[in-house]
């Protein structure tokens, strides 16, 4: 969201790395493994879907990275280092504090840096405009649909212009429609703003829309069983979403998932 | 996409549910007006039909004329037991506040001393007053102390509650972006908490009437400065039942009073954003 229009990101490859995680592992309770060896590397620009049957740990990765917990063993390091603000999160509900406005939920991670509200003030109305919620600074959480709700959620996490956003399936509560259309914005504003973002995801649709990059994950134990490149470039529009190859890239990743769900069912056996 | 007639249409069920709402609206207020109505006709008419003496039923048109009569005591006792009341209030307030919030801080601290709250409120405080005034010179400190024993735990209960009924994601949130403990508490914790602390309030404001009113029948006489208790107990040793009963009409009325205004204060609080201000427009 820097005045200057930020170079475009460079193709898969040439990209600067951003954080690494290497063999971590978490065992909740000294018991139940939820991920095992798990590897990935994060490049600046990347939009990378983690994609897996429930329970594979995809949810426990995103906390490792967002440093809500510590991994059993391994590392996470952040290319040169991280700061407070480096990272904006979506969770599967909005998470709006309900007594205060939009404008003033999204002023929140600015608040708990201690910046005054007049200072911030243009940049949080150019992310609600950016998510197309010019006209609600002063609504309250309760008169927004979900979708709209979800938006302001968008808006709280990309305001600081994080080095990365974490999206724990943010439109999986929501209907079809208007999860195509956050889908379509949320490429939009990738555009606008060239951010990293890590998207936990049910959909092989969804996954295969959005990224370029897809992790898929097996569980018990949890850990990366296959990655795809997805080559399409951006902006990728609703002509993609018809295309051949995008049913073909459809049913490479479904075969993937499937291979991961398979491993898993030998596993348990 | 051809138009459709602008003519504002009101069918059956619609016509029905507006009829309804309207009759609604009007029988809040007129369905009590009119049982208090009645329910004072036929206390006149009882003690009228048995013919009952005043000592031991006064009529309800005498107890209006003792109240009209003695209004200079008696209301200067109202304003005595409103204070402590209202005092013994604010004390729980920032007693339960401020208690509730030292335990979110620590679950220990916690841990240690909220058997000691509920052991304060579940004794009696009738049983605990005699002992107060025994330690407590000061009377007025001592009413305060007994009102304040009633009133502060539905406040310190609900408002740890609510501290603690915060939504996790919005916790994991505030880690991630690094808030302050203070941060946390300010901007998280007494926002959810509000609701739960209102709805203690409401309880605590009737609960230190009662305290202050209880005290006051276990202090006894105090000559100058006495509240309305005070004022019951003395017209029922003279035998004025009338009197007894004005008194008692305007202890009811404190209480209403202190309800209202807590409710009041909890609408204007809440009406933007919680669900329990809200009127569902459907
Ligand atoms: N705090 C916890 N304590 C104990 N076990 C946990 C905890 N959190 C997660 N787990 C376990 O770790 C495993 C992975 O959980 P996780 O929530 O990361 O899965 P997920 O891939 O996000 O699943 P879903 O798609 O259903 O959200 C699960 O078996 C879960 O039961
Ligand atoms: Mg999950």
């Amino acid at each position: 969201m820097s005045p200057a229009y930020p170079l475009p990101i460079p193709p898969l490859g040439h990209r600067k790395p951003l954080l690494e995680l290497g063999g971590v592992d978490k065992v909740f309770n000294g018991s139940v493994t939820a991920l095992q060896g798990m590897n990935l590397k994060v490049a600046q620009g990347d939009f990378i879907s983690l994609l897996g049957p429930s329970g594979c740990g995809k949810s426990t990765a995103l906390r490792l990275i967002a440093g809500l917990m510590r991994p059993s063993s391994g590392s996470i390091t952040w290319s040169g280092g991280q700061a407070q603000g480096d990272l904006g999160v979506v969770f599967q509900e909005p998470t709006l504090m309900p007594w205060a406005t939009v404008a003033q939920n999204v002023y929140l991670p600015f608040r708990l840096q201690g910046r005054p509200f007049q200072e911030v003030e243009d940049r949080i109305a150019r992310a609600l405009s950016l998510v197309g919620l010019e006209n609600f600074h002063k609504a309250y959480p309760r008169e927004l649909s979900g979708g709209m709700k979800m938006r302001v959620s968008i808006a709280r996490a990309m305001v600081t212009e994080p080095r990365l956003i974490l999206m724990d399936e943010p439109f999986a509560a929501l209907d079809e429609i208007t999860r195509h259309k956050l889908n379509n914005d949320l490429l939009d504003l990738r555009e606008k703003l060239q951010c990293t973002v890590i998207f936990v995801t049910h959909s092989v649709f969804e996954s295969v829309f959005l990224s370029d990059r897809i992790v898929v994950m097996a569980a018990r134990p949890g850990r990366v069983s296959a990655e795809l490149q997805v080559d399409e470039p951006y902006p990728r529009s609703e002509d993609f979403r018809t295309s051949a190859r995008y049913a073909e890239l459809c049913h490479m990743t479904s075969d993937a998932l499937h291979v991961a769900m398979g491993e898993h069912q030998e596993a348990a056996e | 996409m051809s138009a459709a007639p602008a003519k504002p249409i009101l069918d059956e069920e619609e016509a029905r549910l507006a009829r309804a709402r309207r009759i609604d609206r009007i029988g809040k207020w007129a369905m009590p007006a009119l049982m208090l109505i009645v329910a004072v006709i036929v206390w006149d008419r009882i003690v009228v039909i048995n013919e009952i003496p005043k000592y031991i039923l006064p009529r309800p048109g005498l107890v209006v004329e003792t109240l009209i009569n003695d209004f200079g005591t008696l209301s200067a006792s109202a304003v005595v037991t409103m204070q402590i009341t209202l005092m013994a209030l604010a004390v729980a307030v920032i007693g339960g506040v401020g208690l509730a919030v030292f335990f979110a801080q620590s679950r220990f601290f916690e841990m240690a001393f909220y058997p000691f709250a509920v052991i304060l409120q579940v004794t009696p405080v009738v049983s605990i007053a005699p002992l107060i005034f025994i330690y407590v010179d000061n009377r007025l400190v001592g009413l305060l102390l007994c009102a304040w024993i009633v009133a502060f735990f539905p406040i310190l209960s609900n408002t740890t509650l609510g501290l603690n009924s915060t939504d996790h994601n919005l916790r994991d949130l505030y880690r991630i972006y690094g808030a302050t403990r203070w941060q946390r508490l300010r901007y998280l914790q007494l926002p959810t908490a509000l609701p739960y602390f209102l709805g203690g309030l409401r309880i605590a404001g009737g609960l230190s009437l009662i305290g202050a009113v209880v005290a006051e029948y276990v202090a006894g006489t105090g000559g100058i400065g006495s509240g309305l208790a005070f004022r019951i107990l003395e017209a029922g040793y003279r035998l004025n039942i009338a009197r007894m009963f004005a008194a008692l009409l305007l202890i009811a009325a404190l209480g209403v009073v202190i309800f209202a205004a807590t409710s009041l204060l909890s609408h204007l609080l809440l009406r933007k954003w919680h669900e329990s201000a809200i009127k569902r427009e459907i």
